[in-house]
C-alpha cells in the first residue's frame, strides 16, 4: 500500500489523517474518523447514500478519493444541525414522514441542501431549461434524481423539499 | 483496487512527466468513471497523476465568437454557464440530461470525453472483453446488446460511447485541445473518438500520455436555435438508448440554409448524422423532409438481433428535434 496524509475540515473542524491512497472519502469518514451518518449503498456512484458537501457542493463521496480533496471542507449529515436545533430540512423529512428504513436519508438530506443552494445560484436542468426555476415537484424529482430510495418514500421526500424550499 | 501511487500535478510539465512513456499511470480529474472502474478492477494503475489542479478552468468568449472550455471545467459548472447557455443551448441540455447532480458536481469535461463504455461485458472481469482484454472475444455481438451500437460496429465490439456532453460537441463541430510529448495539437471532436474496427481498446485517437487541455466551441450564431433530446428508460439519471443533439438555421422564405445534427447511444462514437445534414440543407422546411433526413442517416443502421428498436426511435427523435426547432 501506498500511505499518504491528508488534511480535511470536517463540518468545521480540521482533521489530518494518514490513509491509504485507496480511500475514498466516505472509507475516510466512516472507517477513519467514526462519522457513519454518510452510507455505503452502491459503492459506485449510482445510488448517492454517500452524499455529502465538499466545499459546498454535494457529491458522492464514495467516487471521491480522499487524497484527491486534500484542503476541501467537507459537510455530512452530521453538521447540518445547530447543536439541538435541527436543520430545516432535517425537520421537515421528520414531519412529512420523509423515509421508512432510514438508509438513504442523509444522503438525500445533504443532496437538497446541495440542491437547494444550486438552485438559489439559478443552475437550470432538464426540466427547467432556459426558463425560470419553479421548485415543483418535477423540478425536485429531477434535480433529486441522484438519491435513490428503495422504500419508495419519494412521495414525502418532495413534499419535505418543496416545505424548506417554499 | 490495486495500490497505486497519488501525485498532484503543478504544472504540465509535471502531469507529463508522470504519465508519458508509464502505460500503467493514468491522469484523474474528478474520478466519477475511473475510480468506479478501478473498484471494478477494469482499470489497475500504478500511479493516479491529479490534474484537477492545472490552470485549465473557466469558459471564455474567444475573439472568433466562439467559446473555450477549460478541461477541468466541472459538468455542472459548464450546463450553468451563462455563455454556453446563450450562445450553445444544446450543449446546456445535453449536460443536464447527463449523469445526476451529484455526479455532475465532481465530473470534467476532459474526463466526460474520455468515459469508458457501459457494455456490461466491458465492466464484467469475469467475461471475454476484446476492449478491456484485446483478443478475447466479444459476446455482446450474440449477447446482451440491448443498449449497444447500430451504426459503424464491427464484429470486435458493439460498444457505445455513453456520453450525451460529447453529442452536443459533436453536433457544434467542436475542437479538442491537447497537450502531450511532442508538444501541442487540436483535434476535430468529430474524429476524436474512433470506430472500433480491430482496435476496439482504443477509444480516441489520443497517443499515450496526450492530455486534454481544454475544448474550443467555434463561432456558430444560428445555434442559440439547438436542443438536445435522449430517450432512456427512466426519466433521469440513466444513459441514453438514444439521443439527439439538434441545430437549425431556417431562412425568411422557409428553407434550411443550414442544420447539425448528431446522435448519441447508436455508435462507438458520438455520432454526427452527415447524411441526414445534406439532406436537409437548402430543402423547404417540412415534416417530410425531416423524415427524409431522418431516413438517409439512418439507411446506414445495421442493427444486431435485439436493438433494431433503436433505428425508428432514432428516426422519431430527429424528427421531433427539428420539428421543435423551426421558428413558429
Amino acid at each position: 500500500m501506498h500511505a499518504t496524509s491528508v488534511t480535511l475540515t470536517i463540518n468545521g473542524v480540521e482533521r489530518s489523517v494518514t490513509i491509504d491512497t485507496r480511500t475514498s472519502l466516505l472509507d475516510l469518514l466512516r472507517e477513519h474518523l467514526g462519522l457513519t451518518g454518510a452510507k455505503k449503498g452502491c459503492d459506485h456512484g449510482q445510488c448517492g447514500a454517500c452524499t455529502v458537501l465538499i466545499d459546498g457542493r454535494r457529491a458522492n463521496a464514495c467516487l471521491a478519493l480522499a487524497v484527491a480533496h486534500q484542503g476541501a471542507e467537507i459537510v455530512t449529515v452530521e453538521g447540518l444541525a445547530d447543536g439541538d436545533e435541527l436543520h430545516p430540512l432535517q425537520q421537515a423529512f421528520i414531519a412529512h414522514d420523509a423515509f421508512q428504513c432510514g438508509y438513504c436519508t442523509s444522503g438525500q438530506l445533504c443532496s437538497a441542501v446541495g440542491m437547494l443552494r444550486e438552485v438559489r445560484e439559478g443552475w437550470p436542468s432538464s426540466v427547467s431549461g432556459s426558463g425560470p426555476v419553479e421548485l415543483d415537484a418535477d423540478e425536485i424529482r429531477e434535480r433529486m434524481s441522484g438519491n435513490l430510495c428503495r422504500c419508495g418514500a419519494y412521495v414525502n421526500i418532495v413534499a419535505a423539499i418543496a416545505e424548506v424550499s417554499a | 483496487m490495486r495500490p497505486f501511487r497519488y501525485e498532484r500535478a503543478r504544472d504540465v510539465d509535471e502531469a507529463l512527466a508522470g504519465v508519458v512513456g508509464a502505460p500503467e499511470a493514468r491522469y484523474l480529474a474528478g474520478g466519477t468513471n475511473l475510480v468506479d472502474l478501478m473498484r471494478l478492477g477494469v482499470e489497475s494503475p500504478s500511479l493516479l497523476v491529479d490534474v484537477t489542479r492545472l490552470p485549465f478552468g473557466g469558459v471564455q468568449p474567444t475573439a472568433a465568437g466562439g467559446a473555450l472550455i477549460g478541461a477541468a471545467v466541472r459538468n455542472s459548472d459548464l450546463a450553468a454557464d451563462p455563455l454556453v447557455r446563450e450562445r450553445y443551448p444544446v450543449l446546456s441540455e445535453a449536460l443536464l440530461n447527463g449523469a445526476s447532480g451529484q455526479l455532475r458536481n465532481l465530473a470534467t469535461v476532459g474526463g466526460n470525453l474520455l468515459q469508458r463504455t457501459r457494455c456490461a461485458y466491458f465492466q464484467d472481469i469475469t467475461k471475454p472483453c476484446n476492449k478491456r482484454s484485446p483478443g478475447s472475444g466479444c459476446p455482446a455481438v450474440a449477447g446482451e446488446h440491448r443498449n449497444l451500437a447500430i451504426f459503424g460496429h464491427s464484429e470486435h465490439c458493439v460498444a457505445t460511447h455513453p456520453s450525451d456532453m460529447a453529442v452536443a460537441l459533436a453536433a457544434l463541430d467542436a475542437v479538442v485541445h491537447v497537450v502531450g510529448p511532442s508538444g501541442k495539437r487540436s483535434i476535430p471532436l468529430v474524429g476524436f473518438h474512433r470506430l472500433p474496427g480491430e482496435e476496439p481498446q482504443r477509444d480516441t485517437v489520443l497517443a499515450p500520455g496526450e492530455l486534454i487541455t481544454g475544448v474550443e466551441l467555434p463561432p456558430l450564431a444560428w445555434a442559440r436555435r439547438s436542443r438536445y433530446m435522449k430517450a432512456r428508460e427512466r426519466r433521469s439519471f440513466a444513459f441514453a438508448l438514444v439521443s439527439v443533439a439538434a441545430a437549425l438555421h431556417c431562412g425568411e422564405s422557409g428553407e434550411v440554409v443550414d442544420a447539425r445534427v448528431a446522435l448519441g447511444g447508436v455508435a462507438h462514437v458520438p455520432w454526427r448524422a452527415f447524411r441526414a445534414e445534406e439532406v436537409l440543407r437548402g430543402a423547404r422546411v417540412s415534416q417530410e423532409l425531416f423524415r427524409a433526413a431522418a431516413d438517409a442517416e439512418l439507411a446506414q443502421a445495421a442493427p444486431l438481433r435485439d436493438n433494431a428498436y433503436k433505428v425508428p426511435l432514432a428516426r422519431n427523435m430527429i424528427v421531433r428535434t427539428l420539428l421543435d426547432l423551426v421558428p413558429a
